[in-house]
């Protein structure tokens, strides 16, 4: 197996771990944050610290090299624009985010472990990302 | 439980995954865009997708087995989990990016658009969970 693919893999694998550690695969966690008047549950907000300090602090390390550490370039986004589009995607996500408590990672990995509730969320989730994907064309 | 070391030790573990992706190979570690782009990018960018996707959901899936508060498996409303998977789908395609690409990654690049996405996903989702929670009353 190549070097770039293994990176991937394990990237995943650390990402697939980190959610299902901190239960961010369980949906009544991430609802209970989300749930800001009821019996608040403040899991996210420690897995988004955590995430973020980590990616605040050594993404500008890595960034001070050349290349990737594999070869080829950066691909990081040079659009800093808000412009309506962002604006009203994010907005559509976090309805749906709100409704089922599920964003694209847990659902994926939901989907894997046999949960019932992320077999039905990600066909739609797919359906929903190919519909937006014609209309942006 | 200490449900806040739990999730800062993944949330680590989730940042350390950003950087590793970054520092290898150059790419944003945003799930949204990596799983579209398998179907909708470029044929060259085609593998190495693949093969994140299927380590995080095949290391996923095992770590949640050893996770001593296991995940309830009630199952919600077929329509209502329809419907936020349609909403989600779309949002984070046309937004480009969801809680990784925007959050983990976004915000530790400092990016303006990004920190203006999780504003929005943030109060859009707060808020339609206390609709349904509060407003409506049915438990989601």
């Amino acid at each position: 197996m190549n070097r770039v693919i293994l990176a991937a893999l394990a990237s995943g694998a650390l990402f697939g771990a980190g959610l299902a550690v901190s239960s961010m695969t369980d949906r009544a966690v991430v609802l209970g944050f989300l749930d800001v008047f009821g019996a608040w549950n403040p899991t996210l907000a420690f897995v988004m610290g955590g995430a973020v300090a980590v990616t605040a602090i050594a993404f500008r390390l890595v960034m001070k090299r050349q290349a990737p550490m594999l070869g080829g370039e950066f691909r990081v986004p040079k659009n800093d624009a808000i412009d309506g589009r962002l604006v009203g995607g994010a907005a559509i996500f976090g309805i749906g985010w709100g409704l089922a408590g599920f964003c694209p990672g847990p659902a994926l990995v939901g989907a894997a472990a046999g949960l019932v509730d992320a077999w039905v969320f990600v066909p739609a989730m797919i359906a929903g990302s190919f519909l937006a994907g014609r209309l942006a064309r | 439980m200490n449900d806040w070391a739990n999730g800062l030790l993944g949330g680590v573990l989730i940042g350390c995954a950003a950087v590793l992706l970054l520092w290898s190979i150059g790419r944003i570690a945003g799930i949204s865009g990596i799983a579209s782009g398998v179907f909708a990018g470029a044929r060259s960018e085609r593998d190495w997708r693949i093969a994140f996707i299927a380590g995080l959901a095949i290391a996923g899936a095992v770590t949640m087995q050893f996770v001593p508060s296991p995940p309830r498996m009630q199952t919600g409303p077929t329509a209502l989990l329809l419907a936020a998977g349609l909403l989600v789908g779309f949002g984070t395609r046309l937004g480009n990016g969801c809680t990784s690409g925007h959050g983990v990654c976004g915000l530790g690049r400092f990016s303006r658009r990004s920190l203006a996405a999780v504003v929005t996903f943030m109060s859009a989702a707060m808020t339609t969970t206390f609709v349904v929670r509060h407003v409506i009353g049915t438990p989601g």
